[in-house]
């Protein structure tokens, strides 16, 4: 653990400063800010997966009493998108219509109610088409065309990238192993639903409150959409209720509310409904692999040839982005020195995929991890040793060109082996002939702590934080980070009570306000602690030094000897010359002027020299280890994961408390994934778009989670930070697969590991067939040739051991 | 969030003023409990009651008493309260199963006995319905499970149901005709639409249970998750075991793989004077699983939830054996 004693906030647990107003139920969220004069929107979805629109007559619905607007495609027929490349979304459909809930007219009206009448007034007369419902549909052309842009007929997007000598790799292997893994989608069911409320002022100018993670981009968005000046358009981030990827692109009933405002002069508010929420989406893809290594026999990787298929949904949103994410990671937890990926991203007539915790990377981590375990198995060599003896080093690049600043893997394998007990696990103890099993299994992991690039290019900061100091003492944060639970508006509280030698409490943070606040590009890919919290640093350091500059004058001690802590300005080599907090700053304001800092933050430039080398740089790399403890039951097939051992390597621990609740957060929402959630269709809609029906853990179902802290001290981060709200997530799918099979010998290569599936692979395995359920082949495409790419400067990158 | 449809709500202050505007607006009037089902339901557009007839101030429908050696529950008492009676055995586990800790503190007894079948065609928005068709248990035609069949095959999902009929329970039902005691088995038909043989004019005031006189039971419930979720199959068993080990009497209740609760005769014939050795128990949890038929109506895959069948009597079963 890092020594601490330096710092007198930073490294300790402390409670969230919006804690107290969440549990008492004082934070207001979207839903529940209330504008005079406003009214209610509500959006009419399609009721086909896929069809054209003839023709929507809205009369009657106009003529409703108590409607005030009606709008369709037509009244919004600018396409906006996430990415620049895939500007593919309608806020309205205007001429056909993708997925059943795919928005087609909208309606503002006095209350929800005369809406909902309002929308069953309007009539929408469509020309169905064939629904492409999964991917291999998508992959044969007789099904129609969903977008005109794709790469190929409904391939979105193809990947395809050689690092190294691949086949020299295979050479150099002792065992050569193929698998395929599917992964199925599933959603993020953030507890609260998205809400926004539009608001046209009379002086002309537009503003938006909203649950968003990424208030920036829907910023740019709106102003594409509604063809108005982004300088007079202001969008608010309210308090986020949970986010997990599924606020982060700009959205249909955000334009729309908007438009809704200008139309009518009113604030226009629309909360969406838990099912729309199912429709709305962006959750995980679901992706079908392939995945072929070689190893040594002392399990050492000399070439790794990965496959991914990734079903989109109607839309891009992030899947380009998404697409990369299932390979660009795969090399940075082991020394890979020969790499191939292959990526295609197809559309399907379904709720568009995007990023959900982990973003894109849960997929292939599971793949990669089980892969890796049937390999210890068939090597006869201990999973956690195996993995253990090849962890990439600190200071190395990848050969796939990513830079890795500091590396705790080690350490992670370590503390779960030693908490499990892994050493004395099934496979070391015979079991009792009870019809419960008992196993343990091992994964790791890795993710990033921010992508090194935006969303769009540009070279401006990431994030930019202001300080101002207030000649009463107080001190206040600008930032337009967006705090959606993790904790990003605490983060700026003890970065400047640290600074300030003040406590969390006494510092006031304003977000998420592009009026307001200095761009923050928002909360996702893991990357505002290390990002607004660098910025941040640089902003209070700016005004601590004028603050110690100007006590120095009147303590008569040279600035270097003056400390900021307990509340004083005090001079370290003579504690009787101090000045209160409050002296100091008037003293800084009387001969600086107006005391602000401002810092900016831009990641280091690190992407390889290669077309989609932006995906995957980051300033630093978590790493996480997980040992799942389950107990199968061989005659139901039910698996209880009883214990999760999760380690993880975030940097420093700015505040332990957060970073152990995002690591047991992370660790629930893996076992969910793992066991459960599913994003399931059939008839060509979403099965269960509910809370009851789709199945989320209760606390009745959630293992007992041991959240381990490794503290690497990064040089990229804040006071030596680096992400934990995502990447400790991604072990848990494949330990606990593995410690399925550690229990009852069978190998479920398909997730959500559900008890049929369990069963069903036992039932095969004492009949003497494969002990095994997932997916039988991967389709062959056509690809594109690689883009063939030379490993970084070889004293960096990992070497082929001949 | 959905909204409920407008509807007038009624308050009647005793059973027969509930009675009477039950009789006074007939097919446009629902009765309402603890809300759990209904309100639901209702803001899905499965309901659209005109008048909804709200039962909670009905004190005479609430408590346990004992009465000639019966135990009588009233039909208003929650399934919290009846979830912590501990001379209620096997009803107590089943009214501790239902749903989460919230939902127990409304929900009744009643309510749950004469819960809405279930269907995962069914038990979704009116938006949903209408995109992918609607059902002939609302608003459209056909079954959207067996589409060829002519009947609904909408599933009993109540936990106490299959216990109460374990138990051979009877219930009051009180109606503009007089009342009337029939056994719970009676109270229901193997139909997803028409499920209740109660009339709709008829109100279920009292469950009645036999004294227990010996009788072990239990309820086992299969469902994905340890709360919130309706069962995807219900195991109520009961068996009166003489001194000598030999079953006198046997009653094996599923619950959700049919319209009805649904009797194992042939596994209860297997039991009766047998002992309940582990052969026995085997014999008799084949004989409830051959004929159960789930569907692909609900949660997980139909094939696996009849091989549970098979698991989940001979656990009943076994548990009971124990039970001494």
């Amino acid at each position: 653990m890092p020594n601490n004693h330096n710092l007198s906030v930073i490294g300790h647990a402390q409670i969230k400063i919006d804690a107290m107003g969440k549990v008492t139920g004082e934070t207001k969220y979207a839903d529940d800010l209330v504008l005079p004069r406003m009214v209610y929107g509500k959006l009419l979805r399609s009721v086909y997966p896929h069809a054209r629109i003839i023709g929507i007559d809205a009369s009657r619905a106009r003529a409703l009493p108590g409607v005030f607007a009606v709008i369709t495609g037509k009244d919004l027929p600018i396409k906006y998108g996430i990415m620049p490349s895939t500007q593919d979304e309608e806020a309205l459909c205007v001429d056909r219509v993708r997925f059943v809930g795919d928005p087609v007219a909208a309606v503002a009206a006095i209350d929800e109610e005369t809406a909902e009448r309002a929308l069953e007034l309007i009539e929408v007369e469509y020309e169905p088409l064939a629904p492409v419902m999964n991917i291999r549909d998508a992959l044969d052309e007789k099904f129609p065309q969903i977008h005109a842009y794709a790469d190929h007929h409904n391939i979105h997007k193809f990947v395809a990238l050689e690092f190294g000598d691949l086949d020299a790799g295979f050479r150099a292997a002792e065992y050569v192993r193929e698998d395929v893994f599917f992964y199925e989608g599933d959603t993020h069911l953030a507890m609260e639903e998205h809400a926004c409320i539009g608001h046209f002022s009379a002086d002309g100018k537009l503003t938006l409150y909203s649950s968003t993670q990424t208030p920036h981009y829907v910023h740019r968005a709106l102003e594409k959409a509604l063809q108005f000046p982004r300088g007079h358009i202001r969008v608010i981030a309210a308090p986020v209720g949970g986010g997990f990827g599924g606020k982060t692109d700009p959205f249909s009933h955000e334009v729309v509310a908007c438009k809704l405002s200008m139309l009518t002069g009113r604030p226009v508010k629309i909360t969406l409904t838990r099912e729309e929420v199912f429709y709305t989406h962006r959750g995980r893809h679901p992706v079908l692999m392939w995945i072929k290594s070689g190893v040594k026999r002392d399990g050492q990787i000399t070439a790794l040839h990965f496959k991914t298929i990734l079903d989109g949904g109607a839309y891009g949103s992030y899947g380009i982005a998404s697409t990369y994410y299932t390979g660009a990671l795969q090399t940075v937890t082991y020394k890979i020195p020969t790499y191939k990926f292959e990526g295609v991203r197809v559309f399907t007539n379904k709720p568009p995929c995007g990023p959900k915790r982990g973003h894109g990377t849960p997929q292939p981590r599971f793949g990669l991890e089980v892969h890796l375990d049937k390999i210890a198995r068939e090597l006869n060599l201990d999973p956690a040793e195996m993995r253990r003896k090849y962890v990439v080093d600190d200071g190395t690049q990848t050969v796939n060109h990513l830079t890795i600043t500091s590396c705790g893997l080690r350490e992670c394998i370590d503390e779960v082996v030693k908490a499990s007990d892994w050493k004395n696990r099934k496979s070391q103890i015979p079991n009792s002939k009870s019809q419960i099993k008992r196993g343990l299994g091992i994964a790791c992991s890795s993710y990033l702590s921010g992508a090194g690039l935006p969303i769009y290019w540009n070279d401006l900061p990431h994030s930019g934080v202001i300080v101002k100091v207030d000649r009463g003492g107080g001190v206040a944060v600008f930032c337009g980070s967006t705090d959606i639970g993790q904790g990003s508006d605490s983060l700026l509280a003890y970065i400047a009570a640290e600074e300030f030698g003040l406590k969390p409490q006494d510092i006031k943070v304003f977000s998420a306000d592009t009026d307001l606040t200095p761009v923050d590009l928002g909360s996702y890919s893991s990357r505002v602690t290390v990002m607004t919290g660098n910025a941040c640093i640089q902003a209070a350091r700016i005004v601590k030094e004028k603050i110690l500059q100007a006590s120095a004058e009147k303590l008569l001690v040279p600035p270097a000897s003056l400390a900021m802590r307990d509340g004083v300005v005090i001079c370290e080599d003579d504690e009787n010359r101090k000045l209160s907090f409050v002296q100091a700053i008037n003293l800084a304001e009387a001969k600086f002027g107006t005391l602000t800092g401002t810092g900016s933050y831009k990641p280091p430039k690190r992407a390889g020299p290669f077309k989609g080398s932006g995906v995957g740089p980051s300033p630093s790399y978590s790493y996480s280890a997980c040992v799942a403890a389950v107990a199968v039951d061989t005659e139901t097939g039910e698996v209880k994961v009883e214990k999760l051992f999760l380690a993880h390597d975030g940097g420093r621990a700015i505040n332990p408390l957060s970073v152990i609740g995002q690591t047991e957060g992370s660790a629930y929402m893996g076992f969910g994934e793992a066991l459960m959630e599913e994003s399931a269709f059939r008839k060509n809609m979403h099965k269960i778009p509910s809370l009851l029906d789709y199945k989320s853990p209760t606390t009745l179902d959630t293992p007992e989670l041991h959240a381990i802290l490794v503290e690497t001290i990064d040089p990229e981060g804040p006071y030596g930070a680096k992400e934990a709200g995502q990447g400790p997530l991604l072990p848990v799918p494949p330990a606990i697969a593995n410690a399925i099979f550690d229990a009852v010998g069978v190998r479920i290569d398909e997730v959500p590991i559900t008890p049929d599936k369990v069963l069903r692979a036992l039932e095969e395995k004492s009949k003497g067939n494969a002990p095994r359920f997932g997916p039988k082949d991967f389709p062959v495409i056509k690809m594109p040739e690689a883009i063939k790419v030379e490993p970084p400067d070889a004293k960096h990158a990992p070497r082929l051991v001949q | 969030m959905l909204r409920l449809p407008p509807f007038e709500y009624l308050a009647p202050k005793n059973l027969a003023d509930a009675a009477q505007l039950l009789a006074q607006y007939g097919d446009d009037a629902m009765l309402v409990a603890g809300g759990t089902d209904l309100f639901p339901n209702m803001k899905r557009r499965q309901m659209t009651p005109k008048f909804v007839i709200g039962l909670n101030a009905l004190r005479e429908l609430r408590g346990i008493k004992n009465e000639n050696g019966n135990v009588v529950i009233g039909a208003g008492t929650t399934l919290t309260q009846i979830s912590q009676s501990l001379n209620l055995s096997a009803l107590a586990t089943a009214a501790g199963l239902v749903s989460s800790p919230q939902l127990r503190n409304a929900g009744t007894i009643g309510g749950n006995l004469c819960l809405d079948t279930r269907c995962n065609y069914y038990d979704q928005t009116f938006f949903w319905r209408k995109a992918i068709g609607f059902c002939m248990k609302k608003d459209g035609d056909i079954c959207l499970v067996a589409p060829g069949g002519n009947r609904c095959w909408a599933i009993s999902s109540t936990d106490c149901a299959p216990v109460a009929v374990a138990l051979d329970a009877s219930v009051r039902l009180v109606g503009p005709k007089g009342e009337r005691v029939i056994a719970a088995a009676e109270l229901y038909r193997d139909d997803g639409m028409d499920y209740l043989t109660k009339a709709r004019d008829e109100i279920l005031t009292e469950i009645i249970l036999p004294p227990a006189d010996g009788l072990r039971s239990t309820y086992l419930k299969l469902r994905r998750r340890n709360s919130i979720d309706f069962p995807i199959l219900g195991v109520a068993a009961a068996v009166r075991v003489a001194p000598n080990g030999i079953v006198e009497h046997a009653r094996i209740i599923l619950g959700a793989i049919a319209s009805h609760p649904v009797q194992a005769i042939d596994a209860e014939k297997i039991l009766i004077g047998q002992r309940l050795s582990d052969d026995v128990i085997a014999a008799a949890a084949d004989a409830a699983f051959k004929p159960a038929k789930p569907m692909d109506n609900a949660d997980a895959a139909y094939a696996w939830r009849k091989k549970m069948v098979r698991v989940y009597v001979r656990r009943a079963l076994t548990e009971l054996k124990e039970q001494n």
